[in-house]
């Protein structure tokens, strides 16, 4: 069985590569400022943005099949909920 | 190829894939570890954290991406057909996996150096907080430099495969399997960075 292979262009990963310097370049600005708590949460959040972009792209997450996105969620869901009832238990103990 | 062969691609990248979500449930113990923790010592955090040189994380995350975006392009590269511009790129992503260990190597000494490592007298000083922020920074970056080694040892095995011309532009699932997993390491990075190098500034 062979398939059609999604060849994506050289010019889609020179972007998403930039794109993820900028972003490398904004949490280290960002992290000059003290936000107090929040600092974490902004981390987080253009981690979260570039990991997006690592698989959308770099990992071909795009052009899978439905089927594979659906699993990631479902690994992150477990994820959360590993963390979620962990804090549950550090929070309000 | 003589005869019918029998190839699921589809069923490769998704095995794939399932081994890379229980290496994000490995990882995301860690990272657990770190928020429980940080939770209970934000203060020795932030001192502790301070020790860490920015310079250091901030060039392993440019090598990193670096080294995402030659493996990617390689993979286009091989189903182009172009296998030597493939295979170089593939070469320097291996320069930027050295480079990243060879970062690492210079600023766990440089940790050493002061006295800071797993168990040392001079952590057992410092207040709990603090030692345990080291302990965790020495084990989660020290299985994430495994990982490094690891998806090196895989590319430079793909390369061969590729030079004997097993893996092609017909059959290139093995390289795609073997980026996914160095975009993982490049992932996982994605998140030591800011919340080692960086949070605490």
């Amino acid at each position: 069985m062979t398939e059609h292979a999604h060849i994506v262009p050289y010019r889609t990963f020179f972007i998403v590569w930039a794109a993820l310097l900028l972003l490398t370049a904004l949490t280290v600005v960002v992290a000059q400022f003290n936000l107090g708590a929040l600092n974490v949460w902004v981390a987080l959040l253009i981690a979260t943005v570039k990991s997006g972009l690592v698989i959308a792209f770099f990992m071909h997450m795009k052009y899978e099949s439905r089927l594979f996105l659906l699993s990631l969620f479902a690994a992150l869901a477990i994820l959360a909920i590993f963390i979620g009832f962990t804090f549950l238990d550090v929070l309000y103990r | 190829m003589t005869g019918h062969e029998h190839r699921d691609d589809t069923g490769a990248r998704f095995g794939m894939w399932l081994f890379l979500f229980t290496e994000v449930l490995l990882f995301g113990g860690l990272f657990i570890l770190y928020a429980v923790y940080l939770h209970r010592y934000p203060r020795e955090f932030v001192t502790a954290g301070a020790e860490l040189n920015v310079w250091f994380g901030g060039g392993n995350t440019l090598v990193l991406l670096t080294s995402s975006l030659c493996v990617a392009i390689s993979i286009t590269a091989l189903q182009r057909g172009s296998t030597v511009l493939c295979l170089r790129l593939l070469g320097v992503t291996l320069a930027c996996a050295a480079l990243f260990m060879v970062n690492k190597g210079f600023e766990w000494s440089a940790k050493i150096g002061h006295g800071i490592y797993p168990g040392s007298p001079h952590l057992l000083d410092l207040p709990p907080g603090e030692a345990v922020f080291f302990n965790i920074y020495y084990v989660t970056t020290g299985l994430h430099g495994l990982h490094v080694i690891i998806g090196a040892a895989v590319l430079t095995w793909t390369m061969v495969l590729i030079k004997k011309g097993r893996v092609n532009a017909q059959r290139w699932v093995m390289l795609e399997n073997a980026g996914l997993y160095w975009h993982l390491v490049d992932l996982i990075w994605i998140f030591i960075f800011p919340l080692y190098y960086l949070i605490l500034h």
